[in-house]
């Protein structure tokens, strides 16, 4: 860290904030944070560890590298609803609806491909327009009338769950041809390992890339580089890492499945649309401080509709990824527990019910951690009693962790 | 309503402006007049409509009557946005900054640099050179909003007013939470918004502020004009203009004050 000639750098000439220099100082600085209560990340990570250990203490199955690429199978269809969650809990609104989308999704999917022989892209792309329908809906239903859009899903979640039902007709099941790309892609198609090895280099390639070019840059204009060259370095060394030893674990066995990487996909192109486009931070500005935003010359309907119909299209993605999974459209499809599975990993995985933060990344780790209880309850033959129950109480206590967390930030004044 | 001082089209040009809140009248009739270079200060008691105007002029509110002419033009302003485009920009008193994002995130919001690859750098290096101009006392442009004091966050409000090259420049009770020296500074910055040619509303309580800086002297009073001054004319003019009466309560406490002065002497 260079700080150039005798001139400090220009955010660097406020005597009363401390600046962090070097791996140390980007250590205290996250201490600082998570003491303040800016957890981000740390809760579910800490959280994983602990269920990871639980489970193989139990039976050593479930760290098995063919257990984990099933679970990685079953997470891609919750991850992907629950990745448009966070659309919505970040402008503070809520989807109650996406299970029953998804079910819906997955309903028009069969009838459409299977009863009516028309071709897959066409069935995909009317479940599509269906779900972002949907969203556009309940938009409406709040930019117009101010109805709460806790009660307009509660009432979608009834009447496309209906819809499916209808649809559906009385046989009540519609089985998927196994031979198809669909189900091949939901069951079997994992990557080759060169290519895998591959994909773990990239993201910390990236990383080295943008940060030079960050730092380059920065310096270019005067401006200091916390942490400077040692933190980026580190940072990428430990993503490298720990990537290149996943992949080479999950390739001892059946590897790691194209849906997945699929769902990764979304939530890197979702990540990058809330970090560094204009319109993301607009939908924190609206989850933050709704008058505020609109004052700033946002269009709160437009951005409101945006996340919904993202949130409704997501849910019905997801739906389909499911059906693939299970080979089938049935009436069982996206009811029980898939509505409160992908709000609970929303919000686990650190987006807050409060609007305003989150992150794309929670929608991956809190479903990772969804599908690992059930995964590992399964795995110790228990019911799926326990299994509701278990899960209702780890979603109680990421929203305790959320409301004590935002309470400390409010009183440290980070808001 | 006295001479305009600019034989220049003005700016902005309101002719009887009304705003209904239900079967309370909150504007009534209102004639406002805004030219290039000029500071017109809006004045009046608790409840006289200055903030209610302020809101129409950004596209808050939507007036009930009346025709606001910009550059020449009848404009309507149906929302925020529509009014910054014009070119009104707006420092409110509340409700104005998102305290979940940082200072840099709030200075561009609605108008961040390369909206499909925002450039976090070149923003930060505008918004300290925006908020060195205005000597701002800001330890950290990354630190989230909820951090800063009332008077770090009146002094970002003001900063982000500058950023979109606005023609006129609304500011509504700009000074009320700041120290002594940004006072000044918002002052000078007033004259120096001024001299760059752009028309400029200033709403204040403070009557010592109010004729430092402004041209003209806007009074409301219940809604309505109640007449214009200029920074010459006697206070007590101004007072009886503001609370409707010459008798009032300043100029009781006034006279009373003069009595006791004069019995001790």
């Amino acid at each position: 860290m260079s700080d150039t000639k005798s001139q400090p750098a220009l955010d660097r000439s406020d005597s009363r904030v401390r600046h962090d220099e070097g791996i140390t100082g980007a250590i205290r600085g996250f201490i600082d944070r998570v003491r303040s209560g800016d957890l981000g990340m740390l809760p579910v990570i800490v959280g994983l560890i602990l269920i990871a250990t639980v489970f193989w203490s139990l039976n050593p199955v479930f760290l098995a590298p063919n257990n984990l690429a099933n679970l990685l199978f079953d997470a891609a269809a919750v991850g992907c609803i629950s990745l448009g969650i966070v659309c919505v809990l970040i402008l503070g609104e809520i989807d109650l609806s996406v299970g029953s989308i998804s079910g819906l999704a997955s309903a028009i999917l069969g009838v459409i491909w299977v009863k009516m022989g028309l071709p897959v892209p066409l069935a995909i792309l009317v479940a599509l327009a269906a779900g972002a329908f949907m969203g556009l809906v309940y938009a409406t239903l709040l930019n117009r009338f101010g109805m709460p859009s806790f009660v307009s899903t509660l009432a979608g979640l009834l009447a496309m769950l209906g819809l499916q039902l209808y649809l559906l007709g009385a046989t009540g099941s519609i089985n998927l041809p196994y031979a198809s790309f669909m189900v091949r892609f939901g069951q079997i198609h994992v990557m080759p390992a060169w290519f895998s090895y591959l994909l773990a280099l990239a993201p910390g390639a990236l990383m080295l890339w943008l940060g030079l070019d960050r730092m380059r840059r920065r310096a270019a204009v005067n401006l200091s580089n916390p942490g400077g060259m040692s933190v980026l370095l580190a940072r990428v060394a430990i993503l490298t890492l720990l990537l290149l030893f996943t992949v080479h674990y999950l390739n001892q066995g059946r590897g790691i499945p194209w849906m997945f990487g699929l769902f990764v996909m979304l939530v890197i192109a979702m990540n990058y649309a809330l970090t560094r486009t204009q319109w993301g931070r607009a939908m924190f500005a609206v989850g933050g401080n709704r008058e505020a935003a609109r004052r700033s010359g946002i269009n709160v309907n437009r951005i409101r509709m945006s996340a919904f119909m993202l949130c409704s299209t997501l849910a019905a993605l997801g739906g389909m990824l499911a059906a693939s999974r299970l080979a089938s459209s049935s009436q069982q499809a996206g009811t029980g527990d898939v509505n409160l599975n992908a709000i609970a990993a929303a919000v686990i995985g650190g987006t807050s019910l409060f609007g305003g933060r989150g992150s794309a990344w929670s929608a991956l780790l809190g479903v990772i951690v969804i599908q690992a209880i059930s995964n590992g309850l399964t795995l110790l033959n228990l019911s799926s009693s326990l299994r509701y129950m278990i899960t209702g109480g780890v979603l109680a206590i990421a929203v305790i962790v959320d409301s004590l967390a935002r309470q400390s930030r409010a009183s440290h004044g980070r808001a | 309503m006295a001479e305009s001082p600019s034989s220049s089209q003005p700016i902005l040009k309101l002719r009887g402006v009304s705003k209904q809140f239900g079967a309370v009248q909150a504007l009534t009739d209102i004639e406002l007049d805004v030219h290039p270079g000029e500071v017109v200060a809006l004045v009046g008691d608790n409840g006289a409509g200055k903030s209610t105007l302020v809101k129409v002029l950004a596209g808050v509110h939507q007036p009930t009557g009346g025709t606001i002419e910009f550059m020449g033009k009848p404009v309507t302003m149906d929302s925020p946005g529509r009014a910054i485009e014009l070119g009104i920009a707006t420092v409110f008193q509340d409700l104005a900054l998102c305290e979940n994002l940082d200072v840099v995130a709030n200075l561009f919001l609605g108008q961040e640099l390369s909206p499909w690859a925002l450039d976090e750098v070149q923003m930060e290096v505008q918004a300290w050179t925006l908020l060195r101009e205005l000597s701002a006392r800001i330890p950290s442009v990354r630190e989230p909003i909820a951090s800063l004091s009332g008077g770090q966050r009146q002094t970002v409000a003001i900063a982000r007013s500058l950023l979109t090259d606005p023609r006129i420049i609304m500011l509504d009770e700009p000074t009320a939470a700041l120290g002594v020296a940004q006072t000044a500074e918002v002052l000078n910055l007033i004259e120096r918004v001024r001299d760059r040619g752009l028309g400029v509303i200033l709403i204040s309580h403070n009557m010592e502020d109010v004729r430092a800086v402004a041209d003209r002297i806007v009074v409301l009073r219940l809604g309505r004009n109640n007449g214009v001054f200029t920074a010459e004319d006697s206070n007590s003019d101004l007072i009886s203009a503001i609370t409707g009466a010459t008798e009032n309560a300043v100029s009781r406490r006034q006279a009373r004050k003069l009595e006791e002065v004069g019995e001790a002497t």
